[in-house]
Order: structure tokens, then C-alpha cells, then sequence
């Protein structure tokens, strides 16, 4: 007889009706977005609050690159007032801080007295900001004592992109990478988040007929292994349930705090010098290509991909949970087993991150790609680079298989394990257990 | 075919430990069959085996003439000693859904559930979650959950445990009342009391083999001894006492009478009638007891385990 969809769905609602899940699926979204709220709200506020800085430019020729911006304004002091003058004026006035440039002839030795005094050792930022200006006007007025015409240099400047292609006519470019490997590494984060969350939930309900001593009764209408795969699918739906609402309620709370509050929270003091940046004509370029490398990826397959991958690598991940909540009796018995559990997942992402993007072609990364557990992470890294179908067909037959093999493998050690009422089980029992 | 149930030298090994060996039992339609033995005997095992929750290394298990397979779950219904139910789930879902997974519809199932739950009173509990609910309380829920799929074959093991003598009584009578629907039932226990009350047939186990099977009155014939306890009233009591020793063996007995009679267990030898006893002792004085001992069930346990 054939129980799978009463027992998924038995797991499915005893999981989703109970009182923490329900909590836990409304309140996280609220506590992240509060907490997301307070970040924005906080630096908003610091970023709001206008720099004042003055500026003691004894040699007088850097001055006049400072101009007034939104949140710093500059205040440029009487050119031969004494330094320790300025600076208590400046210290009794609530102004951020002393820019002082001392007068030297000679380029380089201004170059390396020019310093900046403040109560609070100031933004890094602010400080960089200052130094790059100073540089430009310098080199400038350099190029210019030695005769060169500054324009003529802009406009003989050159810009190289080499282009690259494969030999099939697939264009690729630097940045192409950098978005696949973003791409990869997004999924491998995903996968291993889902299964560090959702891992544990998979375990603690395998134990739950132990517990409740309900085992006999169940064992005896239902074989172990549907049982075990009800448990495995019907939670998963539970997660995929809980996360979907996370990220519905997620972007629904966004919206309104922004709407109320008039937060922007995309708006950051990075955004400020990712806008400053763009005006460069150079970004805008390398926007348009990151656009375009987007585009350039096998989309299709890619989706196809992750969503394949994913619940495959996700489903073998938590036959594995379960068949540790086969092997004992209560939770605390569980630790031992779970190391060996998440050290293959953090192996593949290290091997996607490291192998992958240098050669994701290489012997390692294809072996790798191949080994069930480490496959849905390193695969999924490799594919954007192009792998031939046959690879990822046989991939995925390699990874479902061992899921299954699992399941099986972790219902025998259920079945066993009733008998041994109490008993630890050490690996070696384990394999003893297969035998039977 | 008149057995519902047999198994054949069954034989089970649990690594180096033989839980069973080669165990053959039938059990008749329609009766109750009582499986008995001291704690580890390898009652347990051979249930497990009987609901497929282990296959035996050896031997095999016929139901209903068919050999044991996957679609007998349905016919089974089996109350183990380790049991329990969901804590958080309610008693109507859960029942609900343990009847669904014996094979009966949804609908079925809460028209049987209704029934039973007004049968038993308990039909308030039916949105009661578990944890609410004491330890009698929950188990008059197993056993609901036990029979309503009408099985052939019912196995109780120790169904009493846990129940105040009044639960007690009901279930009991629950449980002949299924046995005269047509049910048959294998019964293990440690309560001999109940087994003399119930059984038809009983089996014992000890240390993994089979010591002693039959009708319960066929296992009690064999097992008696031709033992009389008799209580006579003469005028010299000594006299008698020493005439009967010569004759039988003789030892005290122990009950409680009025008078100050000569009270004696009497074995009698094998070719005695007890009816020409009777009036031996009636020609020697006044006969105020005369009861022939039959074996209680607790004596053959105990007798057949420690011979064994």
C-alpha cells in the first residue's frame, strides 16, 4: 500500500500548525527587516549630519579644489593664521575636523607634510576623498611647471578591453566571470543555508515516533522506507513553505517601513560613491558590460539547473539527517554524527570558490562536480562556464541515486535500531546494522 | 483451514543472540490464544515478526493460509507493549490518520471512530491533544486505534497495563466481544489471572524455544496431578491422618473452615477413581470438603519454566 501522501502530508501540517513554527515564520522577517530598519535609520542619521572642515592651506594653491558638497563643507581658514591658532579655533568650534597644508616649494616634501587633526580619528572615506583630490590638483600643477598640456593627455588616453570568445562564437569577458561566480556562490550560500536550517527539523522529526514510543504502532502498517521519504519530502515543504513567506512578508514589510518611514534603504553612503562613480564614463561602461554579461549566460539552463540541483542536493543532504534521527534515540545522541555531515558542504564551497573560477574545467572541479555531495555546490558554480549537457544529466543521475541509496540505507538502519531500545550506537554498530 | 495463523520453526539471531529457535505455533480461528513466557523469552521477536516489523532468518509465517506478505497489514492489528501516540497531535487527526494507514477510507474511519469513541465515552477527547491526556486515557485510544480496521487478527501485548481495574474490565469485555464477532486474538501477558480468564490456547516460551503449547484445559489435564483437598471431621483425626499417609501421599492444606477438621492434599495414586475415594473417606466420618486440584496457570508457568 502506498502511504506517501497521507504521510507527507501528515508532516506537512503537524509541522506547519505548530505553535514555534508559526512564530518562528512570522516573527523572523519582522526582527530582520527591524534590524535592517535600525542599520539604515542609524547611518542615515550619521550620513545626514554636515562636515565641517576647515582648512589651513598656508601654500595656497590646493584650495580651491574643495568644494561644498551635500554633507561636507569646507572652511577655508585666513591663510597666514598660525597653526595652533587654527587648531584651537577649530577645537572650540564643533567643526569636524583641521585640514592643514604647509608651504614648501618643492612638491614632494608638501606632498608629505600635509596633515589632518581631529578629536575622532576621522572616516576613512573622508580621508581617502581628501587625499585623491589634493593628488589630482598636484600631479596637475606638476604637469603643468613641466610644460605639459594637460589636455592633450585626456585626450590621447586609451582604453583597452580584450575581448573573449570561444572557439563556438560564445563571447566571454572578465566581468562575465565575476558574475558567474556570484551566480555560484549565491546558490552554493542558499543550499547551504537551507540545509544547516531545515537539516536539524528533518532530524528531530525521524526521532519523534522514538520519543513518543509511537514506532511500533506506525512500523507495523507503514514500511520504514516511505516512511522515512514522507518525513523528508513533507518537511521540506514545510522549510520551502517557511521560506517562501519569509520572502513575501520580507518584501511586504520593506516596502511599507520604507513607505512610512521614508527610509531609502538601498540608499547608503556606498551608494553616494557608487553615483560619483558612475558620472565616470569608464563604470558606466563596465555597468553595461556586467548588464550584458548577465544576459550572456545560458539562462535556461541555469534555472533548470538550480532548481534541479537544489532540491536534489537538498533532498540527499537530509536523508542523510534523517538517517542519524534513524540511528538514535534523542537529540543529544546526535552530535557526534553532525561534523562529518556539513564538512563535505563547506568543502564544496571551498572548491567552488578557489577551483572553480580559476579552472572550471580542471580535473578537480569536474571530479568534484560529479561526487554527490559536493556536486549540487560545485556544479552549480561550474555550469554559467558551460558544461556539456551528458556532464550534468550524469551528475544529477549520480546525486538522485544517492539519495535514494540513503533513504533506503537510513529506513534499514531504522528498522534496526527499534530493537536496540537505548543503546548508543557507534559507527562501528552502524555497519553492523547494514549487514543485517 | 482452522488455523488463522501459523508459523513454522521460526528462528530469529540477533548477532551472536538467538532471540528464537525454530518456534512453530498455531493459532485457531476464532480464539484466543495466550503467548506466554518470562521477560526475554522472545514473546516480542515473534510478534514483531507476525506484523513484519522484522523477517525472520529462517522458518515462515502463514496467515489465513497465505504466506505472510505486505497486503496482511491491513488484517492486523497489533497493540505492542512499547507504545504511544504523536503528543502534539489531536486524538480525531490522529486517529484518523493511523486508521488511514491500516488501509480504511476517510470517511470509514471517522464513522468507526465515532462509533467507538461514543461507545467507550470518550467522544469529548476528540479535539484533546495527547499531552492532555493521562496515561489511561491515551491507551484506551490505542486500543480504539487497534481494532477499528475490524482485522482478523488482533494482538494485544499486555493490554491492560496502565488501566484502573474498572478500564480494565471494559477492555476486557471489549475484547470478547470482538472474539465473538469473529475476530481472533493472540494475547501475551505476565498477568496469568487474565490469561486463565481469556484464553483458549496458550503457548509458553522460555529462553527462545517453545516448552509448552495446547488447549488451556489439555495443558491443564496434563499438568494435574490427581490431587484432592479434602476436609474431614472424624473423632480422632491422628488416626485417619496416619491410615491416609500409608495409602497416599499426603501433605497439609491450608483453607478455612468452621470446624476443627483433618484438612490434607491427597494425592491420589494412578489408578484411583475419585469417586471410590470419596466414599472411602465418607465411610471413615463426615466429608466437609472435597476438591480436586487443578493447576493454575501461574503453577505450570512456574512449574514448566523452572523444569525447563
Amino acid at each position: 500500500m502506498n502511504h506517501l501522501p497521507l504521510i507527507i502530508k501528515r508532516e506537512y501540517l503537524t509541522k506547519v500548525k505548530n505553535k514555534s513554527f508559526i512564530i518562528m515564520t512570522i516573527l523572523s522577517p519582522i526582527i530582520m527587516i527591524a534590524l535592517i530598519s535600525v542599520v539604515a535609520y542609524l547611518s542615515q542619521l550619521n550620513n545626514n549630519k554636515t562636515r565641517v572642515i576647515s582648512v589651513l592651506d598656508e601654500s595656497g594653491i590646493v584650495k580651491d579644489v574643495f568644494k561644498n558638497s551635500e554633507n561636507t563643507t569646507y572652511h577655508i581658514l585666513e591663510k597666514n593664521m598660525s597653526l595652533d591658532d587654527a587648531k584651537s579655533k577649530v577645537e572650540k568650534s564643533s567643526n569636524y575636523g583641521l585640514l592643514h597644508i604647509e608651504k614648501f616649494d618643492d612638491m614632494d616634501t608638501l606632498s608629505k607634510h600635509i596633515k589632518f587633526y581631529s578629536e575622532e580619528s576621522p572616516s576613512l572615506t573622508l580621508i581617502s576623498g581628501l587625499e585623491s583630490r589634493i593628488e589630482k590638483k598636484l600631479t596637475n600643477l606638476r604637469l603643468q611647471q613641466k610644460g605639459v598640456d594637460i589636455e592633450m593627455i585626456k585626450a590621447s588616453k586609451v582604453n583597452v578591453n580584450i575581448g573573449q570568445e570561444s572557439f563556438e562564437g560564445e563571447k566571454t569577458s572578465k566581468i562575465d566571470s565575476v558574475v558567474k561566480l556570484i551566480f555560484g556562490g549565491i546558490s552554493g550560500y542558499l543550499l547551504f543555508m537551507f540545509i544547516i536550517i531545515y537539516g536539524n527539523m528533518i532530524m528531530r522529526s525521524v526521532i519523534e515516533e522514538k520519543t513518543s514510543r509511537i514506532i511500533e504502532v506506525i512500523i507495523s502498517s507503514v514500511k520504514p522506507v516511505q516512511l522515512m521519504l514522507g518525513k523528508i519530502i513533507g518537511t521540506s515543504l514545510a522549510g520551502i513553505t517557511q521560506f517562501v513567506v519569509w520572502l513575501i512578508l520580507g518584501s511586504i514589510l520593506m516596502t511599507i517601513v520604507s513607505a512610512i518611514f521614508g527610509i531609502d534603504m538601498a540608499q547608503s553612503p556606498q551608494q553616494d560613491m557608487m553615483q560619483q562613480a558612475m558620472e565616470n564614463p569608464d563604470v558606466n561602461m563596465q555597468v553595461q558590460d556586467v548588464l550584458t554579461a548577465f544576459y550572456n549566460l545560458p539562462i535556461a539552463n541555469l534555472i533548470i539547473a538550480f532548481i534541479l540541483f537544489f532540491i536534489s542536493g537538498y533532498l540527499l543532504y537530509s536523508s542523510l539527517y534523517a538517517a542519524i534521527g534513524a540511528a538514535v534515540d534523542n537529540e543529544t545522541d546526535t552530535q557526534q554524527f553532525m561534523l562529518p555531515i556539513l564538512m563535505p558542504l563547506i568543502l564544496a564551497v571551498y572548491i567552488g570558490v578557489f577551483t572553480v573560477i580559476e579552472d572550471p574545467h580542471g580535473t578537480v572541479s569536474t571530479i568534484f562536480s560529479f561526487i554527490p555531495l559536493t556536486s549540487p555546490v560545485v556544479m552549480l558554480m561550474r555550469i554559467p562556464f558551460g558544461v556539456p549537457l551528458w556532464q550534468q544529466l550524469l551528475s544529477l543521475f549520480i546525486l538522485i541515486a544517492t539519495f535514494i541509496l540513503t533513504v533506503w540505507f537510513a529506513a534499514k538502519i531504522y528498522r534496526v535500531g527499534i530493537l536496540m531500545y537505548g543503546k548508543k550506537p557507534s559507527y562501528k554498530e552502524l555497519i553492523k546494522w547494514i549487514k543485517y | 483451514m482452522n488455523n488463522l495463523l501459523v508459523t513454522h520453526s521460526v528462528s530469529k539471531n540477533f548477532g551472536n543472540f538467538k532471540a528464537l529457535n525454530n518456534v512453530s505455533i498455531e493459532v485457531p480461528k476464532g480464539s484466543i490464544f495466550g503467548l506466554l513466557g518470562p521477560n526475554g523469552a522472545g514473546k516480542t521477536t515473534l510478534l514483531r515478526i507476525i506484523n513484519q516489523i522484522t523477517m525472520p532468518d529462517t522458518g515462515t509465517v502463514h496467515l489465513d493460509g497465505e504466506l505472510l506478505n505486505e497486503k496482511h497489514i491491513k488484517d492486523i492489528g497489533y497493540l505492542p507493549e512499547e507504545r504511544g501516540l504523536y503528543k502534539s497531535m489531536k486524538v480525531g487527526e490522529q486517529a484518523l490518520y493511523l486508521a488511514q494507514l491500516k488501509g480504511l477510507s476517510k470517511a470509514e474511519a471517522k464513522t468507526r471512530l465515532k462509533f467507538w469513541f461514543e461507545r467507550l465515552e470518550i467522544g469529548d477527547w476528540w479535539n484533546k491533544r495527547i499531552q492532555e491526556l493521562s496515561k489511561g486515557m491515551a491507551q484506551k485510544i490505542q486500543f480504539v486505534v487497534t481494532v477499528l480496521h475490524e482485522p482478523k487478527l488482533l494482538i494485544f501485548d499486555e493490554p491492560f497495563s496502565g488501566f484502573d481495574p474498572i478500564n480494565a474490565n471494559l477492555i476486557k469485555d471489549e475484547i470478547l466481544r470482538l472474539r465473538e464477532n469473529g475476530a481472533t486474538i493472540i494475547f501475551s501477558t505476565h498477568r496469568m489471572e487474565s490469561v486463565e480468564e481469556l484464553c483458549d490456547d496458550i503457548t509458553l516460551l522460555h529462553q527462545s524455544n517453545k516448552i509448552l503449547d495446547g488447549k488451556l484445559v489439555d495443558v491443564k489435564r496434563k499438568y494435574k496431578t490427581n490431587t484432592y483437598e479434602i476436609g474431614i471431621k472424624t473423632n480422632d483425626n491422628a488416626i485417619l491422618q496416619q491410615e491416609l499417609s500409608e495409602k497416599f501421599s499426603v501433605s497439609k492444606a491450608n483453607f478455612k473452615t468452621l470446624d476443627n477438621e483433618l484438612k490434607l492434599n491427597i494425592k491420589l495414586n494412578k489408578d484411583d477413581k475419585p469417586n471410590d475415594f470419596l466414599s472411602y473417606l465418607t465411610s471413615k466420618g463426615e466429608v466437609s470438603h472435597f476438591v480436586e486440584l487443578i493447576p493454575s496457570v501461574n503453577d505450570i508457568f512456574i512449574q514448566t519454566v523452572k523444569n525447563s
